[in-house]
């Protein structure tokens, strides 16, 4: 495997690390509106208080490694983006100090509401990168040519909708495990509502994104990709069909793991729909990449320090494992 | 009004707000390693309560800081996309280590020290505190290496307008990188010294757990007696290195117009200059001050501004006057430390209430320091982005005007709302004053701890009666 390819994957890996564990964390922060009375938002922001930040940094890591591999793409998807990227971050500034704010305050009622409008502003810009994403994007001499409104339209909204609907899914299924009693028992109701909702959207956008992005649909059904592109589908469904029925039967850890799987299999499949035009319309990885000198180097620390990030990471969970209550963070 | 103009500005105000939080980040972590150390080693419970009081500080300072910066990564695509495009191959991995190394230490371990009390034992809580510390001096390191490379190129060549990478230790420890790390990491530790000192002041003018900060004050005086003089050092350190590597944005730092042939440069203790007519209106000289200073000799020869062609120099006025202030600044605060010795030596360090106050009056001091010295830094590296090699107005994004409008606006919103929120959370913290009742987790509370007394203290009396009758 050469280096071009395993930076690829790395970043890959990185995005979908960020997605699932941001967001599950941004999507407690939407189930806010959903709660009672402020123990129980005490209760959602203590389930999430401890690793946050680190979730969060997942997507730096993202980031950083696509300016470090895919110079080209970073350059021209950030000029391209530049009004959902940018906002999106604002998103997260709102989102990230309520966790202090909030808790040294008297009067809460305007932080719940950053904490809650922050996350969405977040979620809804992220999902309307992807799909901007996904309408192409103009390039003229390796440098973005296009207009600062070429990422907004229907379908990058309905993108931006149906994370929304995603991160809630996660949202809720993390808390059916970090929570107890009447919070819990809305959660259960609040996973099966969403999962089916984005059941829904995720059978809407891949036949959408097949209309929108022609190249799209050949890979649905030329060889070779025809061959292995339909098991990401089918991985979805089974897990979707996990998720509702660990949900019925009341498991506490399976339904997240499926709906983090049922993340997992769309992302995939949707990477397997548009390789290897990392920027629709034209232009590939390799023609993207840095040089391999510093492609070269830098994995070498990945692949020194990465193994460790993952080894502290998992141990930071085990610590923090169990009920959110007893011992109050804030 | 134009795309050039507007990211500048955007990108200088983000830095501007951002770097505030990592200097008391830095800072303050390396105090709390002390102060739990000492908690440890000597089992007294002031200590345990010292370290509560000053991380809920910490806590309200450090998420800020995180996601101010996340800003500014996005912001070098974002804005100045052709730079990052042409330099990537460069500088990208500095940036992706310092994620890999510091980024996710820092955050990895930051949630077992603020809330994992009760669910480590003590060493591993402690390394924890030290993690994050260390994290936080990573994170500095790396920043500096790209920021430094930026400043004092090498490591590179090249090839279409764009940089290859020929030798990365070059590249990471390029000129100018060690002085300039140095200097900013002893900033750090000197601000939040400074920071530490004047609410332990506060207190103590107060009469408020007189104990309690009365050792806070006096560790934090012990940092400050060794950061103050070694700052200043450092920043002659500095000094030298601008001097061999970018005598331009020297002679416009001393408003410097003319090399001195015959005789030594005068150094301008203050000025007034006139870019247009390439000398200074008016200035207050001390004879072969310059000279001495930077070559170390009292005749050397120091390259004027008109040596220069008009188009490179940097704006001489914002450059004479920032640095001048943050090395004012930078007297202050060891005349203060000078001070402070007097009275360490005359037993009433913590009695004079003319010394208290100005440690309350002086405390955010370091703060502009460090503010005026990235001004000079960065503003000095202007007109180029990659100093001699690319100049920024090469290196910005092709996107509308409109865009920068939009987020340099949302920006200015945030800049408020957060801002003083921050200030207004912090004060309130820090007037609550040290919580000193709720219990001691049972897995941090050593058997043999001695307990806090205050005697003096009425309310602090108040609440340990209460806890003792628990």
């Amino acid at each position: 495997m050469d280096f071009i390819t395993l930076w690829a994957c790395l970043i890959g890996l990185a995005i979908l690390l960020y997605v699932i564990l941001d967001g599950f964390s941004l999507g407690v922060a939407l189930l806010f509106r959903t709660t009672r009375n402020e123990e129980e938002r005490d209760l959602l922001m203590d389930s999430i208080a401890p690793v946050w930040d680190a979730n969060q940094t997942w997507l730096v890591f993202g980031g950083g490694g696509l300016f470090v591999a895919f110079p080209l793409i970073y350059g021209v998807l950030f000029s391209s983006l530049y009004i959902p990227l940018l906002t999106f971050v604002f998103g997260l500034i709102f989102r990230g100090v309520t966790f202090e704010f909030r808790s040294n305050a008297t009067r809460k009622r305007p932080w719940n509401l950053a904490f809650f409008l922050g996350s969405l502003v977040a979620v809804i810009t992220q999902g309307l990168t992807l799909g901007g994403i996904l309408s192409g994007t103009k390039v003229v001499a390796g440098h973005f040519a296009g207009g600062p409104f070429d990422w907004l339209n229907p379908f990058s909204i309905t993108v931006g909708l149906a994370l929304v609907a995603g991160y809630i899914l996660l949202g809720s299924t993390y808390l059916i495990i970090k929570t107890a009693g009447t919070v819990q028992e809305r959660a259960y109701l609040q996973a099966t509502r969403s999962a089916w909702i984005v059941l829904a959207f995720q059978i809407l956008i891949t036949i959408w994104t097949a209309i929108h992005y022609p190249p799209s649909l050949s890979n649905w059904i030329n060889p070779p990709r025809v061959y292995f592109i339909w098991i990401f589908p089918l991985i979805g469904l089974l897990a979707f069909y996990g998720t509702v029925r660990s949900l019925n039967s009341r498991r506490e850890l399976l339904p997240f793991f499926f709906s983090a799987t049922f993340f997992f299999a769309g992302y995939l499949g949707l990477i397997a729909s548009i390789y290897p035009y990392v920027v629709p319309p034209n232009i590939t990885f390799q023609q993207a990449a840095a040089q391999r000198e510093t492609l070269r180097f830098t994995l070498w620390g990945v692949v020194i320090v990465l193994p460790l990030v993952l080894g502290y990471t998992v141990y930071s969970y085990l610590i923090f494992r169990g009920k959110v209550g007893p011992d109050r963070y804030y | 009004m134009d795309v050039l103009f507007l990211s500048r500005i955007q990108f200088a105000l983000t830095t501007m707000f951002h770097i505030l939080f990592p200097v008391l980040t830095i800072g303050l972590s390396l105090h709390l390693v002390i102060f739990e150390l000492l908690w440890l080693v000597t089992e007294q419970e002031v200590y345990y309560r010292m370290y509560r009081f000053w991380v809920k500080i910490f806590a309200i300072n450090f998420g800020i800081g995180v996601v101010s910066g996340v800003v500014l990564e996005f912001e070098f695509g974002t804005n100045f996309s052709t730079f990052s495009q042409a330099v990537s191959n460069v500088f990208s991995p500095l940036l992706a280590f310092e994620v890999l190394t510091a980024f996710f230490l820092e955050s990895g371990f930051l949630g077992i020290m603020l809330f994992g009390w009760e669910r480590v034992r003590r060493s591993i809580h402690f390394l924890a505190t030290c993690l994050v510390s260390f994290g936080a001096i990573v994170s500095a390191f790396w920043i500096l290496a790209a920021n430094s490379w930026m400043q004092t190129p090498a490591g590179y060549r090249l090839v279409d307008g764009r940089f290859m990478v020929t030798d990365f230790a070059a590249v990471i420890f390029n000129p100018s990188l060690l002085a300039r790390m140095s200097h900013m990491t002893i900033a750090s530790f000197e601000t939040s010294a400074f920071v530490i000192a004047g609410i332990s002041a506060y207190f103590l003018l107060k009469e408020r757990h007189p104990a309690l900060f009365r050792r806070s004050l006096g560790i934090a005086l012990m940092m400050a007696a060794l950061f103050a003089p070694l700052q200043v050092y450092l920043g002659d350190v500095s000094g030298r290195q601008v001097f061999k590597h970018q005598p331009l944005k020297l002679a416009a730092m001393e408003s410097h117009w003319e090399t001195n042939t015959t005789g030594g440069a005068s150094f301008s203790v203050v000025a007034i200059p006139d870019m247009n007519a390439e000398r200074n209106l008016f200035s207050i000289d001390i004879p072969n001050g310059l000279s001495l200073l930077v070559t170390h000799s009292p005749h050397g020869k120091v390259r004027g501004l008109i040596e220069f062609p008009r188009e490179d120099r940097p704006d001489v006025f914002i450059l004479f006057w920032t640095f001048r202030l943050m090395v004012a600044i930078g007297f202050i605060l060891l005349l203060v430390m000078v001070w402070a010795a007097f009275l360490w030596r005359a037993g009433r360090l913590y009695q004079n209430r003319r010394f208290l106050k100005s440690l309350l009056v002086l405390h955010p001091l370091g703060f502009l320091a460090t503010e005026f010295g990235w001004i000079t830094n960065e503003v000095g590296r202007q007109p180029w982005l990659v100093y001699n090699v690319m100049r920024t107005a090469q290196g910005v994004s092709p996107v509308a005007v409109g865009n920068v409008i939009w987020s340099l606006s949302l920006f200015l919103i945030i800049f408020l709302v957060v801002g003083t929120s921050y200030l207004y959370y912090i004060l309130k913290a820090v007037r609550r004053g040290p919580d000193l009742s709720s219990p001691i987790p049972s897995v941090q509370k050593p058997a043999g701890m001695k307990l806090l007394r205050e005697p003096k203290d009425k309310t602090a009396a108040a609440t340990i009666k209460k806890r003792d009758e628990n």
